[in-house]
């Protein structure tokens, strides 16, 4: 899921303030931004009393199943059409892909609330690792289940650089070093080999990234 | 050709020293550090961004060490270049003279003096030595022909005293098969794990040359526990500096012993005087 945190509260003001807006519609996501608390219906309430001991009107809020689904958006705008209507701004608690969903499905400003960080596991309630990149070119294999290219601060898909230390890693000190895990791991599965991995391919990282399933006849 | 990979191909012991660029264009500084220490080593490393901070960039201080009359170990990281500007800066080097090549992966932006820097890593130390190792056979890394190969020297770096070693032996054996034909290592403070690990990587044909630091001051033992990477002074050395009456001085014993015992073990040893450049003759042996 994607992790957010909330944004810094100057920000939103300044932001507010920026098209000199008296009155806000509150939109927050009912999947990742729910799970990470901080787009759910609490959220989602703290801040419009927050906006409201600002002075500022909230005309309502709604916490859409799954903000970055642009046809979701685009109904559950349509059902609060009067309440956007009546505000200055939607200001959105979600990630950057759900506040994209919503300008796009709305004609009034919209404004972030919300910082997007990563995508994150679960590892308990209230607690996000990132994992995964999302480079594009999965080398998990060769990697026994641990991606470096994510987990090793520095990236490197061979290691560890000359910063371990008793086996822990130079930027995170109180984490155990990336390459030192693959290692035992591949051992431990006798899977230990000797070959450096080649350079990352960039290419397979499409930037903007965009998939069409229909395109390709509906078959993944 | 380079006199640092003849002098270790006849199984000479090399003794390697260490300038740092300066922050700023005045060079002045590392020419008085150059001129002291040239005439005790065979071969001087010139850093990249040292301590992942702004520095006058390797490949200019490294031709203004060539031009005073000693073999520079051109170092590259993988921090701060893509691979086009890595492949770039290994062409331009070539062009100027520099034969010898440390690759590095370099420390992390976060530790240095532009923190909100993107770290690069593009590639890694291994990916780049192999690179290297290619452009020497005449083509760069997606396989297309150069025009003019370079014939680099090929260094990295090795880490003894970080366990676990089986880690560290793997990481070194990977940067052999990549090229790598020397490797300079962190400051060696317990000889037997050298041992064992020039033991490990000689009969792979790669030389070893053992760095040694000068532990000049109580403040400097600190400054290595507590915010260096990759690096430990053990309690036994750090309390008979700090016990001492004369620290510098002790230090400077305590190097000299190091090397000697150096000298019976690796091909060579890396001495990195932190500023204590004039008593480098001393700590080597040499009567000068």
């Amino acid at each position: 899921m994607i992790i957010t945190r909330p944004r810094d509260w100057e920000r939103i003001e300044d932001n507010l303030a920026s098209i000199g807006a008296r009155s806000v519609f509150i939109m927050g996501c009912g999947q990742c931004a729910t799970v990470a608390h901080t787009g759910g219906e609490t959220e989602v309430a703290e801040v419009a009393a927050r906006l409201e001991a600002l002075g500022l009107e909230v005309t309502g809020w709604t916490v859409g199943e799954v903000t970055c689904h642009l046809g979701g958006t685009k109904r559950e705008s349509r059902k609060h059409g009067g309440d956007i209507e009546a505000a200055d701004a939607v200001l959105v608690l979600a990630c950057g892909a759900g506040v994209q969903t919503v300008a796009d499905s709305v004609t009034k400003p919209v404004f972030p609330g919300l910082e997007s960080l990563f995508l994150g596991n679960v590892i308990r309630n209230g607690i996000f690792e990132e994992r995964c990149l999302m480079c594009g070119e999965c080398v998990l294999d060769k990697t026994a289940g641990i991606c470096p290219v994510t987990t090793c601060p520095k990236g490197l898909l061979n290691g560890p650089c000359g910063g371990m230390w008793e086996g822990m890693c130079e930027v995170l000190t109180d984490r155990e070093c990336t390459h030192v895990r693959i290692r035992r791991r591949l051992t431990e599965q006798h899977r230990a080999g000797k070959g450096t991995l080649a350079p990352k391919d960039f290419s397979k990282t499409l930037k903007p990234g965009g998939v069409n399933i229909r395109r390709q006849g509906g078959s993944r | 050709m380079s006199r640092l990979k003849d002098m270790l191909a006849a199984g000479e012991f090399v003794v390697t020293g260490e300038v740092a660029p300066p922050k700023g264009a005045d060079v002045t500084a590392m020419r008085a550090a150059v001129e002291l220490l040239a005439p005790h080593c065979h071969a001087l490393n010139v850093t990249d961004n040292q301590g992942a901070s702004l520095h006058l960039a390797s490949l200019a201080a490294s031709r203004l060490v060539l031009d005073m009359g000693i073999e520079p170990i051109f170092q590259q990281t993988c921090r701060d270049r893509n691979r086009l500007a890595l492949q770039s800066d290994l062409l331009a080097a070539w062009s100027l003279g520099l034969e010898n090549v440390l690759v590095v992966t370099g420390d992390d932006p976060r530790a240095g003096d532009h923190p909100n820097a993107k770290g690069v890593f593009d590639l890694d130390s291994t990916q780049l030595a192999e690179i290297t190792r290619g452009m020497n056979e005449g083509h760069d890394m997606m396989d297309r022909p150069l025009a003019g190969a370079t014939d680099f020297f090929i260094g990295a770096a090795m880490f003894p005293e970080a366990e676990p070693w089986d880690v560290q032996l793997a990481r070194a054996e990977q940067k052999i098969e990549a090229g790598v034909r020397f490797f300079q290592t962190q400051a060696i403070f317990d000889m037997t794990r050298l041992e064992r690990a020039v033991e490990a990587l000689r009969p792979h044909g790669a030389k070893v040359i053992a760095g040694v630091l000068v532990l000049k001051s109580p403040r400097v033992i600190d400054f290595i526990n507590e915010r260096l990477a990759g690096l430990m002074v053990p309690d036994a050395i750090a309390d008979r500096i700090r016990s001492a009456d004369d620290p510098a001085e002790e230090a400077i014993v305590l190097a000299t012993e190091q090397v000697r015992e150096i000298r019976a073990i690796a091909d060579g040893v890396h001495i990195m005087p932190l500023g204590l450049d004039a008593a480098v003759g001393r700590i080597l042996g040499n009567n000068s």
